[in-house]
């Protein structure tokens, strides 16, 4: 950390020392074929619990697709192979005797473009609570709140709950997306570029709320946006072409990284 | 102002005069709606100024069982029920075969495969076939063959001959396409993030197309289902083997009973009347009921569409 310079950019001050955390995700020789493309090239590694994870790169690198291995997404694109092994919490998650349906409702996510359903607001919470068998409607108004809560959205909607959540801005709208992947307590949550529509002062927001969100989830976020990365996660991935290139705490990834591709990339000279 | 100097000028923005091309191709689009148009107004005036005289509340709600061809005393009441019980039938048949068609091709399907392709060709060729080509498959596939599967062992046909039920049946495995094409333009235009969002909450792919992709796609399902009772509405080929009588003493009182329409009717008074002078203003009140029950079983439809998707809006 010798060469770690504050001004260049803003780190969260509150970021655990490195090696902190418990490994909860490992990854190990993973690659995925996009029916002939090549899309993700041997990626071992090991993501920590209770720790925020930045996955940047130029477009088309593969962190998307990385990503949405973790929560078996990718399994919907009929074209795809997986090789390799990914545990979580020491279980080989492509194994077949995993519930796909169990694991997504303990891996929550994210999306780029925020997607509410087109139900109310407190529909939007609900959906998916109420597939995972809660009933009662004190434990699903308890739910609702404090997922609101928790996605720092709460006061600007609790006198509108039964309105539609197309009605909210765009960056209410993915705090109201967060708020529904938390409301069924998850273990990790998936961030796929969540602010990138937004505006500065809606991704301010979102960023802060990730940072408290780090207290109770694991969090992998897929961004675009340097300075983001930079501000917000404790370690930080680099993927270029595929392959990952460099892995570390984001206080080294961008002051002192061991490649030149990364160095390359997060000053700025390419991407 | 010299012209040279204009000329010269690479700013010109004077008019080159009067564009005649475009004048005449927009004339031309303007020509060919009005031609539609008018149609159209000349087809519903000349019903109505024909039909209007003998269209009344007797005659709408008077039985047939009088002298069909008497203008005082013709009655077309049975023909109403019987049409409208034909298309609500088929409705009911239609819609859930047509969404389930189009939920798996759209939805489970892979939509390169050999089969898929198959079965969109076969879609679209069924919505080619001439009507009267769904009359005689229904007279040969629902009476005969199903039919009179079901009679085995009866000495008498119970279920092996014209009836209301064959008769729906034809008219669904008619607008059957309409549907599925609807519905599968609705559901395709579903953002895949709202399916994505489901299932990463942990919904199965059966809880997302139950509680996300459908609620969504209603307002194109409905549709459909306009597009079908409207269609079906005023066929007369499809029933004319397969369910339409001549004249009943009863109104169909059970799915192997037999019907009066009014489409088939207005065959029957072009083509049986003893006297066409004196039949004909019976023969357009019938018309004029037909276009106004088939026009009213079209604006429930649209309210009720546009309710739902007033409801959607609200978020509801």
């Amino acid at each position: 950390m010798a060469a770690f310079s504050p001004s260049q950019v803003t780190l969260n001050a509150s970021k655990p020392a490195e090696g902190a955390g418990a490994p909860l995700i490992q990854t190990d020789g993973v690659n995925l074929h996009y029916g002939s493309s090549h899309a993700l090239k041997n990626i071992s590694v090991t993501l920590g619990e209770r720790h925020v994870t930045a996955f940047i790169g130029p477009s088309g690198c593969g962190k998307s697709t990385f990503l949405r291995c973790f929560n078996r997404m990718n399994d919907l694109i009929d074209s795809v192979r997986i090789t390799g092994s990914i545990k979580i919490g020491g279980q080989d998650i492509y194994s077949p005797d995993v519930d796909v349906i169990e694991l997504r409702k303990r891996i929550g996510m994210v999306f780029q473009r925020s997607n509410p359903f087109p139900k109310s607001i407190y529909d939007n919470i609900t959906y998916g609570l109420k597939l995972h068998g809660m009933k009662a409607k004190s434990d699903l108004d308890a739910t609702v709140e404090q997922s609101l809560r928790g996605a720092a959205l709460w006061d600007e909607v609790k006198d509108r709950l039964h309105t539609s959540a197309l009605g909210l801005s765009g960056g209410q709208q993915q705090r109201l997306c967060i708020a529904r992947a938390i409301a069924i307590k998850p273990e990790i949550l998936l961030m796929d570029e969540p602010a990138s529509a937004l505006d500065p002062i809606a991704t301010a927001k979102i960023e802060e709320l990730i940072l408290e969100l780090k207290k109770d989830f694991t969090i992998v976020i897929v961004t675009h946006n340097m300075q983001q990365a930079a501000r917000i996660s404790d370690h930080t991935a680099f993927f270029y072409l595929g392959e990952l290139i460099e892995f570390g705490t984001t206080a080294k990834i961008f002051t002192n990284p061991a490649k030149r591709q990364t160095e390359d990339y997060v000053t700025g000279r390419f991407g | 102002m010299n012209p040279a100097t204009a000329s010269s000028n690479k700013l010109d923005f004077r008019s080159r005069g009067f564009d005649f091309v475009s004048f005449a191709f927009t004339s031309l689009t303007g020509l060919a709606t009005l031609l539609i148009l008018a149609i159209l107004a000349i087809i519903l005036a000349n019903v109505v100024w024909h039909g209007w005289g003998t269209f009344s509340w007797r005659f709408v709600t008077g039985s047939a069982d009088q002298d069909m061809f008497d203008v005082n005393k013709a009655g077309i009441l049975p023909m109403v029920i019987g049409t409208a019980l034909r298309v609500l039938v088929m409705t009911l048949f239609v819609v859930p075969i047509g969404v389930i068609t189009a939920v798996y091709l759209t939805e489970y399907a892979q939509s390169t495969a050999v089969t898929t392709r198959i079965i969109r060709g076969a879609v679209n060729n069924l919505a080619g076939v001439p009507s009267i080509v769904f009359g005689l498959f229904g007279l040969g596939f629902f009476i005969s063959f199903i039919g009179g599967a079901m009679d085995a062992g009866r000495a008498e046909p119970h279920w092996g001959k014209p009836a209301i039920l064959w008769a729906s049946l034809t008219l669904a495995v008619m607008t059957l396409p309409l549907v599925i094409v609807a519905t599968e333009e609705s559901l395709r235009a579903i953002t895949p993030g709202l399916r994505e969002a489901s299932l990463a909450l942990g919904a199965t792919k059966l809880e997302t197309i139950l509680k996300i992709v459908l609620p969504e796609a209603l307002p194109g399902i409905l549709t459909g289902g306009i597009l079908a009772v409207g269609r079906a509405g005023g066929e007369v080929a499809p029933i004319l083997f397969t369910g339409a009588a001549y004249y009943m003493r009863d109104l169909p009182k059970a799915a192997t009973d037999q019907f009066m329409d009014l489409g088939y009717h207005v065959f029957i008074l072009s083509t049986q009347s003893p006297d066409i002078e004196k039949t004909r203003p019976i023969l357009f009140a019938t018309v004029l009921a037909l276009l106004l029950l088939t026009l009213s079983l079209n604006l429930i439809a649209v309210v009720v569409r546009a309710r739902v998707r007033k409801r959607m809006r609200a978020g509801h």
